[in-house]
């Protein structure tokens, strides 16, 4: 059997009211009031599309042991290198083996579930036995446009395989088109999109439709026993209609989610569908459909083993743990809408050598140090000699992986005089359960929520852009735990 | 063990610049400042010195690297210079290569030279990091500053002791409210002026719960030290009590603090280390009562309540008690920061360490004007470098 075996999701903590957006930028193009309904997710000043990919992926990996995994397609049409497999980055933050095989699926809207389609071919082949599928994207919109109220972030994670299925692959059917609702050229920052009554009438209401029609009939499945079906559209009005028309029940529906999240793209699928997952049982046929230069509609049906599957934060978990992104000007800063004094300390940044970095690429990318097999001590960074006075062992170490410790606060500051998007600076020392500490910068918080003995998870992020050099430095920062 | 440094050498000579922010005038300038000041009270020539050392630190902004400008600066005759750096003890440290020098016989007359020029940033505070951890630390180590390093401290203490952080700013004020005290009577003083209680509780934050006033001077200085041995002092000055070193110990973390699970983050275990080995040596068994008088590492109000306790002066916990009863204060039974400290003296790096020890030679000698303490017998300073959690330290202690 192949199809789902995990799954994942992550929104970003930050929503920007719509309404926040309007009063903003209303003055200049009224009409965005129409749609100025809900949040969007946004990604702090420290996520980018692979951060918020590998946060999905950690949440997947609840599911299935990171050593089962023998690849990673990423889904994006936001990747922060052209150059450099930011599926590679993921898989190395994600800490997963060296022999597999991954690759970044980007351009379209759709590339989310043209990677999905990819993984199970690979595991239907027999050429691998689970792929995971990362889909995730950083939108950009220009102030005052429409995308940039329909626009959000956020990532989804599924991974494909043969074992312990989920979720089974029934079949799929894509069409493809060059249909130009929206477009970014290779240098370009922002969409340029085309009239939203075409888009809404050429585009949404005949390309899915058209994929979905052909889905039924080839896996020869009744519109009205699909439990769920999820496909984008950010015409809110007109999202439901086109599902309704081809006889799907209303409630088999699976929102937009344009008041939770805004659309993310290529993740918007993968995000829907894992939302679905959360809620779905044995015997669900869900089907999961794209929309961009075509579309593509996979259908699954859900297995007994769903309910084993224990420990997933998904996108509901994370859609909880929210706070409000304000004013606006904060959020055009976060995404260099516009430029703000740096200053010089600001403007300074070392230069990153990647020699050093592939040495110690498992520490930094994986957060993986070591723990002494004559005393049990785990320590970070990697040590050669054991930094407990008491034993001092030279050259007794086995690798040892922090990121999925569970962490204290020790010790924490807030800190105005270094440069941060976000004053201050909250960083401090963080101490594993089972031994071993950081001294590592804290984000998602606020200084006057943080305490001593608080519990921390570590969290991918983007550390520094050296934008002199074109460089996205990531490291591990932890994120303090606010018991709602 | 080690017979140790105690007796064997004495300080001829001392020189130092007003700090501050002197916009006017190269680290070169500084250095000759320093060293004339230095010369006329060593009385001696410049062919005497066998040997020199120069401490540095923030080579980006100041003279770059290698010790070549000390004599290209004061065009020392083709003698032994070396640039020592580590962090904030780097003053000390060319101070203890001098020292042992001439300890060692290998030189008659050494001379210790610090200096800094840090206000070519371009901002306030310190130059960042960069990659002065290297290239590894520059990918891993937090976005932090010095400030905010050390508040990591203030917080540990809250937690340990119990103390809210209200209370612990409000101890922090008073430390430097004496400072800036002692500062305002220093002509040579960077920051001289008094400052109340309230005031330095009102302050900006710069790292929570650290203000403005926790934080030292970033200051330009030079400062200036001329050692031999006591034989020479006492000839080339008969009618002087040679003012000799008793101690000077160096500790650096072996990476307990940061990476093992013990340390408790309210105190600094190097100074803690060299203190203890600076007491032995010195033949010290009572601080608190032996100790005259001291300059220490108050790169931070914290820093200065964590190092009373490090170094024996007030018990652990209770330096809060100390601060409250004035027992600091230069009309206290234990003055520290005589001449208003890194606070208001200010903290051009490679000089700081000179800089208390020549507050403490002059202490000694009587030469403190309106802040002379009465009949000191012993001298002690501290630098502290680097983070509280990965720390380098040099204790030094000077009497006759």
């Amino acid at each position: 059997m192949v199809g789902i075996t995990s799954y994942g999701g992550y929104i970003p903590r930050y929503r920007l009211n719509r309404g926040t957006v309007f009063g903003a930028m209303g003055w200049f193009n009224p009409v965005t009031i129409a749609v100025a309904q809900g949040e969007k997710s946004v990604a702090n000043y420290d996520e980018d599309s692979i951060t918020m990919a590998v946060a999905a992926g950690l949440d997947a990996l609840n599911g299935i042991g990171r050593e089962k995994i023998d690849g990673v397609y990423f889904a994006s049409t936001t990747l922060p290198y052209k150059e450099r497999s930011c599926a590679g980055i993921a898989a190395s933050a994600l800490d997963l083996r060296d022999d597999i095989r991954f690759a970044d699926f980007a351009e379209a809207v759709k590339s989310g579930t043209t990677a999905s389609i990819a993984a199970l071919d690979a595991v239907k082949a027999k050429e691998a036995n689970n792929i995971m599928v990362l889909a995730s994207d950083y939108r950009m919109g220009r102030m005052g446009s429409m995308v940039e109220q329909f626009y959000g972030d956020g990532s989804g994670c599924l991974v494909m395989g043969d074992k312990d299925v989920i979720a089974e692959f029934k079949g799929s059917y894509s069409v493809s088109y060059d249909f130009v609702d929206h477009f970014r050229s290779d240098d370009a920052p922002f969409d340029r999109t085309w009239e939203e009554r075409w888009i809404r009438d050429m585009g949404y209401a005949k390309i899915i439709p058209e994929a979905l029609q052909g889905l039924l009939e080839k896996t020869k499945v009744k519109a009205e026993d699909v439990a769920k079906v999820v496909y984008p559209c950010y015409f809110g009005r007109d999202h439901a209609k086109l599902g309704t028309k081809l006889g799907f029940k209303p409630e088999a529906i699976h929102g937009n989610m344009h008041a939770e999240t805004g659309d993310t793209g290529a993740a918007h699928p993968l995000v829907m569908m894992v939302s679905a997952l959360a809620d779905a049982k044995p015997g669900d046929k869900i089907i999961m459909a794209s929309f961009g230069s075509g579309s593509d509609a996979l259908l699954f049906e859900v297995t007994d083993n769903i309910k084993k599957l224990k420990g997933i934060e998904g996108v509901k978990g994370s859609l909880a743990h929210k706070a409000d992104l304000a004013p606006y000007e904060k959020y055009a800063v976060f995404r260099n809408l516009i430029p703000m004094e740096l200053g010089i300390r600001g403007e300074d940044e070392a230069f990153t050598a990647f020699s050093t970095l592939w040495r110690n690429r498992r520490a930094v990318m994986g957060l993986v140090g070591t723990k002494c097999k004559d005393c049990d001590t785990p320590q970070y960074p990697p040590q050669r000699v054991c930094v407990n006075p008491d034993c001092g062992s030279i050259d007794q170490m086995e690798e040892y992986r922090f990121s999925d410790k569970e962490g204290t606060i020790f010790s924490y500051t807030g800190d105005m005089l270094s440069f941060s998007f976000d004053p201050p600076q909250v960083y401090g020392i963080i101490r594993f359960k089972g031994g071993g500490r950081l001294w590592t910068d804290f984000t998602d918080c606020k200084l006057e929520d943080v305490k001593v003995g608080q519990k921390v998870k570590l969290s991918f992020r983007r550390k520094y852009y050296d934008d002199k050099r074109g460089i996205h430095g990531y490291f591990w920062k932890a994120v303090p735990i606010t018991e709602s | 063990m080690a017979s140790g440094i105690k007796d064997k050498v004495a300080i001829l000579g001392m020189g130092c610049t007003k700090f501050g922010e002197r916009w006017d005038v190269q680290a070169e300038d500084l250095m000759v400042e320093a060293y004339n000041e230095c010369m006329e009270d060593a009385g001696i020539e410049k062919k005497d010195i066998d040997a020199s050392w120069f401490g540095s630190c923030f080579d980006e902004v100041n003279v770059g690297k290698s010790a070549i400008s000390l004599p290209m600066t004061l065009k020392l005759p083709y003698i032994g210079a070396t640039r020592v750096e580590n962090f904030c003890a780097s003053g000390t440290e060319s101070f203890r290569g001098a020292t042992y020098a001439v300890a060692s016989g290998a030189a008659d007359i050494a001379l210790a030279m610090g200096a800094e020029k840090l206000k070519d940033t371009g901002y306030g505070g310190l130059p960042d990091f960069g990659t002065a951890m290297g290239t590894f630390n520059r990918l891993i180590m937090p976005n932090a500053t010095a400030p905010g390093s050390f508040a990591l401290m203030a917080t540990g203490y809250c937690a340990k002791y119990n103390v809210s952080p209200e209370d612990l700013k409000t101890a922090l004020a008073k430390i430097s409210a004496k400072s800036h005290a002692n500062g305002a009577k220093n002509p040579k003083a960077h920051l001289r002026k008094n400052v109340t209680v309230d005031q330095i509780l009102s302050a900006p934050i710069i790292a929570w719960p650290l203000g403005l006033f926790d934080c030292c001077g970033v200051s330009d200085g030079a400062a200036c030290a001329i050692v031999t041995t006591p034989e020479i002092a006492k000839k080339l000055k008969p009618n002087e009590e040679p003012i000799l070193v008793k101690a000077l110990q160096i500790a650096i973390t072996s990476g307990e603090e940061m990476w093992y699970d013990n340390w408790d983050g309210a105190h600094v275990e190097t100074t803690t280390r060299a203190a203890a080995k600076a007491y032995a040596e010195a033949g010290v068994k009572t601080p608190r009562e032996e100790i005259s008088m001291m300059e220490v590492h108050d790169c931070f109000s914290i820093t200065e309540l964590a190092t009373y306790e490090d170094l024996q002066i007030s018990p652990r916990g209770k330096a809060i008690d100390d601060i409250n009863d004035g027992f600091y204060n230069l009309d206290g039974k234990l003055p520290c920061q005589p001449d208003g400290g890194l606070k208001c003296f200010g903290h051009p790096i490679g000089a700081s360490g000179l800089r208390m020890l020549y507050e403490m030679y002059n202490q000694l000698n009587g030469r403190s004007g309106d802040r002379q303490i009465k009949d000191p017998k012993l001298g002690l300073t501290h630098n502290l470098g680097g983070f509280p959690a990965m720390s380098v330290c040099s204790v030094a202690i000077i009497g006759k």
